[in-house]
């Protein structure tokens, strides 16, 4: 069935070996973040083996080599996404701290009182929270597009929306509860109409779809490496000019170019954002992890996932009282599927703990919260969400297993 | 899976104790465990340092939920010196199951609410501490 060979896939990956309560694991949380190949776990062990040393400022020889493959890592990052160069690819602790910087460094210095900064229903709270920071500190205000009973972004009111004030969108390109891959061109294209950037949070777009950031033309993206393979490690990518422009984040050593009692100059792109010893081997993981994911395609990765996601939407619908969010066409979302077992008879509705927990049992990992996304979760009326996501290394088997598990869930609270 | 989810413990769920709102009660207290979006409000009626009656309303897991319904009946007749003696694991031996560290705060999160709404948030103990 699928265009990916997941059995020899799921060799590669070590963790998936084993057995959890006695029962063969079936990870379905890699939308929280992904396991890791053993390419990947291999090029950690062999830099701290082998090349273990500090960047950019040792002449010795394993020093040379740290700086040379950390550099590496960087330009693998810059063509899996498509940037024009290398200096645009900055290295962060996560998508959280890439998006931290683009409204610290870049919001900062660009915002004025009464300017406005336009998130969305859907974002995860690291594409929220800094904005409300942000927009507190200037005086700005803070407006949101709206969803639709799909999951969806509306964008009826995109016009009276993003206006002359919009200064900063700050949008996913694919949502972490309802899956929905949002329509980036239209609103990149009304947000640059007005004057405003665009900062995409691809967390969980670029570990599951081809991301090409010139032909989106985002101004900024964010995204994690630990959710694509990779270590824990993030990446921020910026047009060039808009980096070029912008003040430090951090203050520290790497980032400056001279640093007198008074004053410092910076250092050049990307170094002016990566202040102190970087997470060298993550990044070089998460070259490995590239390489991986390079080679099985991204469109193949993507087509795997999109039937997947179909076989788990039509397989759900089997489990009464079942309600999957999010669009029903898996051509319109990504691969993972968030529900809500509804109240049934004289029995309540069954809280997505007690699904997880259940779950458990049967060695399904599932989440269970409001997946750092209250709003959305408010905007349905849910208090919390169970979440099932899915990677390469998933089969329609372990879809299998988790609606069985389901089906069980359901028969334990409704006796 | 038989000893995760008792049947005392569905049936806490489905049928929960005490459960309602208090129209002439003297203290009372809400809150909610940010992780999982539980929450739990406890009314309470305390005549002379005795709590002559408690009921309670929320969402949640089944966990917290049953935690609730099970602590209000244990409370319920009880002094507040009594009930100061409430800990974590006069909890736990009530749900009488094996619970990891993020439903633990599902399973404790009525005595915590219990605490505040009878001596005041600063005064309760430090089970979660622990
Ligand atoms: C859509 C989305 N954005 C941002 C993040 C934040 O990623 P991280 O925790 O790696 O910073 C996540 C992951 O939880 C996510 O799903």
């Amino acid at each position: 069935m699928s265009t990916l060979n997941v059995s020899s896939i799921r060799e590669d990956f070590p963790i998936l070996q084993q057995f959890v309560h006695g029962k063969p694991l079936v990870y379905l949380d890699s939308a929280a973040t992904s396991q890791k190949p053993e390419s990947v776990l291999r090029a950690l062990d062999t830099y701290y083996r082998t090349t273990n040393a500090n960047i950019h400022r040792g002449i010795y020889q394993l020093a040379e080599q740290a700086t040379e493959q950390y550099e590496n890592a960087r330009k693998q990052v810059q063509k899996f996404i498509n940037a024009k160069s290398w200096r645009e690819i900055i290295f962060t602790r996560n998508a959280t701290e890439a998006l931290n910087l683009v409204a610290y460094s870049y919001g900062r210095a660009n915002l004025r009182a009464g300017d406005e900064i336009v998130i969305s229903v859907l974002e995860h709270h690291s594409n929220i929270v800094p904005w409300q920071l942000l927009a507190q500190e200037k005086n700005a205000t803070l407006k949101h597009i709206p969803v639709d009973g799909q999951g969806q972004l509306a964008l009826d009111d995109l016009e009276n929306l993003l206006t002359e004030k919009t200064k900063i969108v700050a949008v996913t390109m694919m949502s972490n509860v309802t899956g929905a891959i949002t329509p980036l061109d239209k609103i990149i294209a009304r947000a640059h109409s007005v004057g405003a950037v665009v900062v995409v949070d691809a967390a969980q777009a670029a570990p599951h779809l081809p991301l090409d950031v010139r032909a989106l033309d985002a101004d900024f993206v964010a995204f994690s490496g630990h959710k694509m393979l990779g270590p824990f490690i993030g990446v921020l990518y910026g047009k060039r000019a808009l980096l070029e422009a912008m003040p430090p984040f951090l203050g520290g050593g790497d980032m400056i170019r001279q640093v007198h009692l008074q004053e410092s100059t910076w250092n050049e792109l990307p170094h002016k954002f990566e202040a102190g010893t970087p997470a060298i081997a993550e990044a070089i993981g998460m070259g490995a992890a590239i390489d991986y994911l390079n080679a099985l395609g991204m469109e193949n990765v993507r087509a795997h996932e999109m039937e997947l996601t179909q076989y788990a939407l039509d397989k759900l619908q089997e489990v009464p009282t079942l309600r999957v969010i999010g669009p029903t066409a898996s051509a319109q979302r990504g691969g993972l599927a968030a529900f809500e077992m509804q109240a049934e008879g004289t029995f309540p509705s069954i809280h997505p703990h007690d699904i997880a927990a259940i779950l458990d049992r049967d060695a399904i990992c599932i989440r269970a919260g409001h997946h750092c996304a209250q709003p959305l979760h408010d905007f349905y009326d849910l208090p919390a969400t169970a979440r099932a996501s899915f990677y390469v290394y998933n089969t329609p088997d372990e879809i299998d297993q988790l609606v069985a598990s389901l089906q069980n869930v359901r028969k334990m609270f409704n006796k | 899976m038989d000893d995760l989810y008792k049947e005392v413990i569905l049936d806490h769920y489905q049928h929960p104790h005490n459960h309602g709102t208090l129209p002439d009660a003297t203290n009372s207290y809400e809150d909610s465990n940010p992780l999982c979006g539980d929450k739990i409000r406890m009314e309470m009626k305390i005549e002379n340092g005795v709590v002559t009656d408690v009921k309670f309303t929320g969402k949640g897991c089944a966990i917290s939920q049953a935690s609730a319904s099970m602590l209000t009946d244990e409370i319920k007749g009880k002094s507040l010196e009594e009930i100061k003696h409430i800990d974590k694991q006069v909890v736990l031996d009530l749900l009488g199951i094996p619970l990891g560290p993020s439903r633990i705060k599902c399973a404790l999160l009525p005595l915590k609410v219990i605490k505040a709404s009878a001596y005041g948030i600063h005064e309760w103990g430090d089970e979660e501490e622990e």
